[in-house]
Formats: C-alpha cells, structure tokens, sequence
C-alpha cells in the first residue's frame, strides 16, 4: 500500500523543514523517499494545507488509578458530556476526567497520534496499563514513579552501592512496563506517610534522613548511567506553594548539568511578592531555563474552567484539598510505594490567583527561548483537559487574541503579570517542535514525531486557518501509521495503538534482595508485581515498542 | 499467567504440577502466595489456604454443556441463540457479573451495544462506599501500607475471620514489618464486630484488643459518639447501650496517640439502614485526624470481581456500575439502575446473569424474564434458563486480571488446569458477534 500526500506545506522541525512544499509518500505504514516508478494506491491532494507529524502528549494524566478514582467520584464531569455510541465507536462521558475510549477518540480527532501517561505508580502498573490498553487510536506508554518507594529509600539510607541503586531503577522500568521514570515532590510521598506536612529541597526525611536534593540526583544520575533516554522527569517540591520559585530554582542548580525534566513548571514558578502574598516567578524560572541547556520543561498551563487535579503528590494534594471544587477530594497512601490525590477544582478568570497563574503559564512560554525543551502541556487534567490544547495554541500564536483573553481576567492580576509586554508569537514551525519534534526527541520515540523517510506515518494535516483555535481543533486528515483513521476531524477508522517502553540494561541479580523485600513486607508477590508482556499483547490486545536506551556507563 | 516458567515447577515423572504465587479469586484480598498443586484436572492447595480458598479450589464441579432450554447444544449454537434472543429484548440487564477484567471488558462492549443495564450482585454493598465517595470523597490506605505501618486498628462491623479469612495474618500480624518501632504491634479496636470476632485475632503483631460492643444498627451512633468525643463536642445523646463514655474517650486519646491509625470495615457486612452513614462517619473520622496525625481508612470488599467490575465500568463509561446504556451513551443512576430494583419492579425484559467466581457462584434470583446465564457448572439455579453457557473460573482455569479490594493493585489470575469450558470474555464477545 503506497500512499501520497501532494504540495502540503510541510512542517517537520526534526528534519528542519519549514513550511516547505512536498510531496510525502508512505508505503505499507512507513514514510519513504519519493519513488517515481511505484503504483501509487491512495493520493491525497493537500495543497495549500499545514502538514505535521502527529501529535504526541509528553504528560496527560489518561490511565491509572487516580483516574479511575477521579471518574467514580465525579459524575457530575460526565453528564452532560456523553458520547453517544456509533457504528464505529463505543459509547464514552467525560470532560475533564473523560473515559478512556472517549479520550482516545477525542485525542486523535485532534490530530495526537500518542500520548504519554506520566504517574504510573508500580504497584498499580497493571491498572495503568489495562486503562491504556481501553485508550484506543493513539500510542501510549507510562513513566514509573519513584523516589517515595521504600525501596529506593532504604537504599539511599542504607547508603547502599549505587550500582544496586541503578539496577532497581531499571528492574522497576522493566516490572512496571515504562518508558522513562518520574519522582513526584521527592520523598515527600513517603514523608507525609510520617506526618511530615512539608519537605523542601534540602530538608531531611524524618525517618530516613535523605532530602529530595538526594533523591534527585541520585535518580537523575541513575537514568543519565542507564542509558535512558528521557531525563529524569520532575514534579518538583511544594507543587502550589508561593514562594516555591525559589525551590524551582534550587533544584536547577543542584543538577549541576545533569539532564532534568522539570514538569507542569508553572505550579512551580509561585513568589510571594504583592499585596496577596501571591506573584509570578515566570521571568527567573524563564532566564535559569534558558541558561542551563540541561534543563527541559513542560509547562501545565491552566485554562478557566472546571477541571479535576490528580497527583501522586499525596502531601501537597491534601494540602489543596482547601480549594476543592465541587468540596469532595480523595487522598491515598499507596503500597509502600507511593500516593495519589485527587482534588476537583475550578478556576476562575475573576479570582485573582487563578487569573494570575494563567498569566505565569503563558509568561513562561513566551520568556523561554528554546522551543525544543518546552512542551506543550496542561498536564491533562490538573491545569485543564486536553481538550483545550487548540486555544492554548491560539494563545501563543496569537497576541491580539492574547491581549483580549488577558482583558477578562482579575485586574489585579493583569497588573501583576508582565505578559501583556510580551509580543512573541509562536509560529507553526515552533508548534510543530513543542508538540511533535521536541517531545518524541525527548521520550526518544526513535521514528515518530518526524517526516523523514523511515518514520512511521503518524500524520495530521490542517486547513490553514488564521483561527489558531479552530484548525488545530478540527485536522482534515489523521493518518496513524500510514492508515487514515480521521476525516474532517471525525473517527473513520478505529485502530489500537502501541506502548512504547525503554529496558535498560541491569543485574538480574538486584531480584535476590527484592525478592526478600517483597516476601517480608509486600502484600503482592515479586512475580505478581510485574507486568508481563503477554498482559498487554494478549490481554489487552496491543503491541510493545521496545525504544533505543544507550549504553549503560 | 499459563505456560509462566517462573511461576511452575514439574517434578519428574508424574502428571501433578506445582504452582507458586497463585493469586486466589475468591476473595478481594486476592492473596498471591498460594501455593496449588494441579493434577488430572484436580486442584489441592499446598500453601497457604484458607477455608474460602480451600471451598473454590477444591471444589467439585458437575459435568455441564451449553444448553437451550434445557437441551445440551454445541457452543457456537448456545452463542447465536443467546445473540438471537438477546437482539428481540428491548432493555436487558446485565446482572451478576462476576468476572475478571477480561470479561467485564467483553460484558460492557456487549451491553453497550445491546443498550442494556450493567450491575454487580454485590454492588448493593460497594454503594455503601461509592455514595460516601461521591459524596465528599475520603483518604484511604492500601493493604501493604497498613501491613508496615498501622499501630492502630479500628475494625468496624465486621467479622473478617469470616468474610476475609487472611486479613488478620497478611495484613494486621504479618511476621515482618518494615517501621519495626512504630508498628511493631498494633492495638486493636473492634466496634460492633460480633462476639467471636476477637477469637479469630492472634499473632505477634496483636497488642491490645479492645472490645467495643453494640449491635449492628447501632453502628453509626457509636461512630457518631466516638467522633464528637475526639472533637471534645458534648454528647447530644447518651452513648448508646453497652457503650461507655471512658471507652469513647480512651478510644479518642489512643486515636490522638497514634502514628498511623487505620479504620477497616467491609461494606457488606454492614447489612443496616443508613449503613453508608456509618461508612461517612468513619471517614469523616479519619478526615478529621489527619489535622494532626496521620489516619487512613481501608474498606475490605471486593468479593466477587466486584471490585473489577466497578473500575472497569468507571474507566470505560465514566460511572462505577449501575450505568444503562439504552439511550446509546452511559447513564448513570444509583436507585433507578439497581437490577435487584428493576427485577423486584417489572422494568427490563431480558436478564444476562455473569457468575464465574463462588466458591458458591451466585445464581441469578428468581425472575420471570428470559433469561441467559454465563456461569460456573453448578450454579444454584430457580428455574432453567432459555440459554446456559458454562464457563471456566479465572484463576483456576484460565488466566484473567482481578482488582484487589483496594482499588488500587490488581493481580495476574493464571489457569491451573485445562477446562472444557469457554472464559466469560470469549462468551460475551462471541454473542457480541452474532448480534
């Protein structure tokens, strides 16, 4: 089978293709170079129209417990916003928590061809991977949370041989099936387990005596000597907190050049200058970023509205509990392992705070340079659903319908935030690295997230449209691995995507003192506690993408 | 996992083989030590058992077919003629339904397309939770996390000894805990728990054990009464019979002095009116220490794949069960999608019964309506259904997935043995088909 897209407008930032005009050519899923003499079986006259790899979602909250909890708790979020089932799909509700057939369907009709579950706690990996498994039409896979995990934090205390200390990391990202690794507010998931209400970057575990500067470098150092590909990726401390800028800012000069990841960085960008005791911290996290090339960040940008927050940061969730909207919330301590939060919020143009960390989100994106290591994010469903990825484009693309939004926000907040200084405008090339190139650079997704011969053909094409909003909401065609699947952004073909997941290299032998680990104090057995391939190809009907690590040093 | 090299070993020269790591499905605890010797199509557990595993893994089945009505058919007929009948109904309910993950996957795709109602046999109980849920949400704890760390544990009506065999022994007395110190024992508190609840409780783990009698109805009095001693709010009423005011507050001051306190019921023991009231109390309870030390609550249902069915429902259609999908998209209804309701009142016309667990697999209740039953050979039933499908049990024989009661760890179910019979899923996607 050997399709062609004709005269489209190519954006393809991988490859450095700029809005040039080509021909693509894809045969039996796979892009290829132009050949003259082949039979071409489909053509798709594409002139005139915006071509990019599909899209791919470095961190949407789509499967895993705290999801599930966040759908059972809130049906609220589904009436009203039900899907009706058709001769090609299943029925599905959900706005902000959608169900995840309907998340899968709606993630393709705008043209994402994957998306990457970043809190995977390893005890409930399983979970995670059966709800991915019901996510259809895109690929997927899952980052494993560690750095609250009793084992790992007995290592550290134990001060054990760091050689162990990165087999537990790769065993944990074989066990649970992962692409990469996350620590969520380091060491403070365990911490509150102790009572402890708050843990900075240089305080002590109370019960192991480590700090999350420890944690993080002991992580981050252990991917980088593992080969993996995707940085260390980091919830940092005191999500929420003003002040916590500072915090920000530390932990970027702690990683003294190792690779970081820091995640929805605008929940992480508070100071406590003004009246409210609330400011941005946009301008300093923005200037450290562009510094320290090692740095890469997503940003979590909120959008008004209702939305439901859930973390694995147990410890600061419970602390948000104060603000939650509809008053209901469900923390959990998780397995020795980790913890989950989930705490229904609705923010608010007019409250002075909301408004000013939309404004802090915006300001980041436009005051960091580099659009290869900042992605485009709401950190799905914590700062807004994924949904709303088409107007947060037009915002950055867009300044006079920037300055318009910014006009309805709390005045206070207007006054606090330097953003209506800020001209820049996006352009589709930059759009095409934050939402394609940069992040499949990142995770290291080897062929996606580029057009260049070899690639898969995850394809989207748009109708250029001076409404940022509206062509990225509605892409005339969706090719997933070559097949078109989305016509007029409607689900033609039903298709179940891959996970992709990195194995580095580690000593099977770190399974002796797992083995004695989970036989003394887990209630699941080793064996059980992994994740086998056959779960997810037989049970779950997809396929396993095992991506490129490099050599373990 | 079948055929999982790690999980088999075969002595030489005999047919009997020996697993390890089972993962028993007949309770929501869904321990995974067992050990299970398979041999001739026969089931004998070498290790750790308990009298509710013992009862499902041993048990003898009867030789069963697919029949309609009555008459033993070939599979493939039963399939098209429960797909025939199935198409005619205009609201069938989808009852029972246990099953692992794999077959509430394949019931749901079935009952979304057939425009059914989806309920559990047991879900009268899990609402007993959902609603507090729903309601104002709540802070939970898992089993490994209360096994390290609970110094505290408050059992609130119910005889787990009964209902959860294992607890008391994995999770409350295990022989290591990891914050030695702190939870090297652990107090017991049982309110209302029966009064032969205590003599199941033993082990090195088991400090103190405090009774706190009253009847089950009284439940939420005593719960009532405890919290407002915490808050050092005056009793509004006398504490309730069999209850004293030093209890209460010796409760409240231990309460206060705990590291980690764990307050454990089971939904369905709580067989009262106003039991989810109970239920809110305990976690209002547990919200209200967690200003100055740390509490949790664990709720030790998930007998039945109910705890599957439930989160299954809710990742695909967004709503824990109780979810009709007539109109062409999910709605939900706590009181008006109840099929043990909808059955007593006439609405429906067509009952599909999912039953593959036990160790008595439950029957569908006595119903006048055409009827398919997707279940164990043997299954206890009123009257002969219009199509009977027998099927395999997941985790005795074939493999599947099963939440735990917590809702959060779910755990490979594997085949032990061959069957002759079909899994839930291939029934449910086979009727699917020839709809």
């Amino acid at each position: 089978m050997l399709i062609k897209l004709k005269g489209g407008r190519v954006y393809d930032p991988a490859n450095g293709v700029d809005g040039e005009v080509r021909d693509l050519h894809v045969r039996d899923g796979r892009i290829i170079a132009a050949d003259p003499s082949a039979k071409v079986d489909a053509e798709y006259d594409v002139s005139g129209r915006v071509v990019m790899a599909g899209a791919i979602d470095p961190h949407t909250h789509i499967g895993g417990g705290k999801m599930t909890i966040a759908r059972m708790m809130l049906p609220e979020d589904h009436r009203g916003n039900e899907y009706h089932r058709t001769q090609l799909l299943r029925s599905g509700t959900g706005f902000a928590v959608p169900s995840t057939l309907a998340a899968g369907y709606r993630y393709a009709e705008m043209g994402y061809t994957a998306g990457f579950e970043p809190a995977m706690l390893p005890a409930n990996a399983r979970q995670a991977h059966m709800e991915l498994g019901d996510t259809p039409m895109i690929d997927k896979g899952a980052f494993a949370m560690l750095g609250s995990d009793d084992f790992l934090l007995r290592q550290m205390a134990a001060r054990e041989d760091f050689k162990a200390i990165k087999d537990y990391i790769g065993w944990t990202m074989h066990a649970a099936q992962a692409i990469a690794v996350k620590v969520v507010n380091p060491g403070g998931i365990s911490a509150f387990k102790f009572n402890q209400r708050k843990l900075d970057l240089d305080e002590s575990h109370a019960h192991y005596g480590v700090s999350p500067r420890d944690i993080l470098l002991t992580l981050a150092r252990g991917l980088k000597e593992l080969g993996v590909t995707h940085p260390l990726h980091v919830h940092g401390c005191n999500l929420g907190v003003p002040g916590n800028v500072e915090t920000t800012l530390a932990t970027i000069r702690a990683m003294d050049g190792l690779p970081l990841h820091l995640t929805h960085i605008q929940f992480h960008s508070y100071g406590t200058e003004g009246d409210q005791k609330f400011s941005s911290g946009a301008v300093h996290v923005a200037e450290l970023v562009n510094q320290h090339k090692n740095i890469s960040i997503d940003v979590g940008q909120i959008l008004f509205g209702q939305t439901c927050t859930a973390s694995g940061d147990s410890m600061r969730q419970y602390g948000n509990t104060k603000s939650a909207h509809p008053k209901k919330w469900v923390i959990m301590d998780i397995e020795c392992d980790a913890g989950c939060g989930v705490v229904p919020m609705k923010y608010k143009d007019k409250s002075f705070v909301n408004a000013l960390q939309w404004a802090i989100g915006l300001e980041i994106f436009l005051l960091v340079d580099d659009p290869w290591r900042v992605f485009l994010t709401t950190d799905h469903p914590n700062g807004a659903p994924f949904t709303t990825y088409p107007h947060l484009i037009r915002l950055l693309m867009d300044k006079g319908f920037r300055r318009d939004m910014m006009q309805k926000i709390h005045p206070e907040a207007q006054k606090a935030s330097i953003l209506a200084s800020l001209d820049r405008e996006y352009s589709l090339y930059e759009i095409a690295i934050m939402t394609r190139a940069g992040p499949a650079r990142s995770l290291g997704l080897a062929d996606r997230g580029h057009l260049a011969p070899g690639a898969w053909g995850d394809i989207t094409v748009y109708k250029d449209d001076a409404d940022r909003e509206a062509m990225f909401t509605t892409p005339e065609y969706v090719f997933k691995n070559g097949e078109l699947i989305v016509r007029d952004g409607k689900i033609i073909k039903v298709v179940q995507g891959a996970t992709h997941v990195a194995r580095p290299d580690y000593d099977k032998s770190i399974e002796k003192s797992l083995a004695d680990y989970f036989s003394r104090y887990n209630t699941v057995s080793l064996h059980n506690f992994k994740v086998h391939d056959e779960e997810i190809i037989d049970h779950d009907k997809g396929s396993i993408i095992v991506q490129p690590t490099g050599a373990r040093a | 996992m079948p055929n999982s090299h790690q999980g088999i070993s075969r002595p030489a020269a005999t047919d009997r083989l020996n697993h390890d790591c089972v993962a028993c499905p007949f309770c929501g605890l869904v321990c995974d030590d067992l050990g299970v010797a398979s041999s001739a199509g026969r089931l004998q557990i070498t290790k750790n058992g308990c009298a509710r595993a013992e009862a499902g893994f041993t048990r003898l089945l009867p030789e069963a077919a697919p029949q309609i009505e009555g008459q033993n058919v070939a599979l493939d007929v039963a399939l098209r003629e429960a797909a025939r009948r199935l198409k005619a109904a205009r609201l069938p309910l989808f009852g029972g339904l246990g099953t692992d993950v794999e077959g509430m996957r394949a019931v749901l795709s079935l009952a979304d397309k057939a425009g059914g109602v989806v309920d559990h046999v047991l879900s009268r109980a899990l609402y007993r939770n959902t609603s507090v849920l729903q309601t104002k949400g709540w802070f939970m704890s898992t089993l490994t996390e209360t096994r390290n760390r609970a110094d505290l544990v408050i059992v609130v009506g119910a005889d787990l000894g009964k209902e959860h065999p294992r607890f008391f022994e994995r999770v409350l007395s295990p022989d290591d805990v990891m914050f030695e110190g702190s939870a090297d024992t652990r107090t017991v508190v049982l309110i209302g728990c029966g009064a032969h609840a205590a003599a199941d409780i033993t082990g090195k783990r088991i400090g103190q054990i405090i009774e706190i009698a009253c009847a089950p109805e009284a439940i939420p009095m005593v719960l009532g009464s405890l919290r407002a001693t915490i808050k050092g709010a005056p009793l509004a009423t006398p504490a309730p019979a069999g209850v004293t005011e030093a209890q209460l507050a010796d409760l409240a001051q231990r309460a206060k002095d705990a590291s980690y306190g764990v307050i454990v019921w089971a939904p369905q023991a709580l067989q009262f009116d106003g039991a989810d009231l109970a239920v809110q109390i305990i976690c209002d309870i547990v919200r209200d220490m967690n200003k100055t030390t740390r509490f949790a609550g664990l709720s030790l249902g998930g007998n039945d794949g109910v705890a599957s069915a439930s989160s299954v429902c809710s990742w695909q259609s967004g709503y824990p069960l109780r979810v009709s999908f007539a109109s062409g998209a999910p709605e939900f209804d706590p009181y008006r999608f109840d099929i043990a309701r909808m059955l007593d009142d006439g609405e429906g016309d067509f009952l599909v019964w999912v039953s593959s667990f036990g160790p008595e697999p439950a029957g569908p209740p006595a119903t006048d309506l055409p009827t398919i039953v997707i279940g164990t050979p043997g299954i206890a039933l009123h009257t002969t259904p219009d199509v009977f499908i027998p099927v395999g049990t997941p985790g005795l024989d074939h493999s599947g997935r099963l939440v735990r009661c917590d809702g959060v760890v779910s755990l490979p179910l594997r085949g032990l043995r061959h069957s002759p019979h079909p899994r839930t899923q291939d029934v449910a996607a086979g009727i699917e088909a020839a709809l």
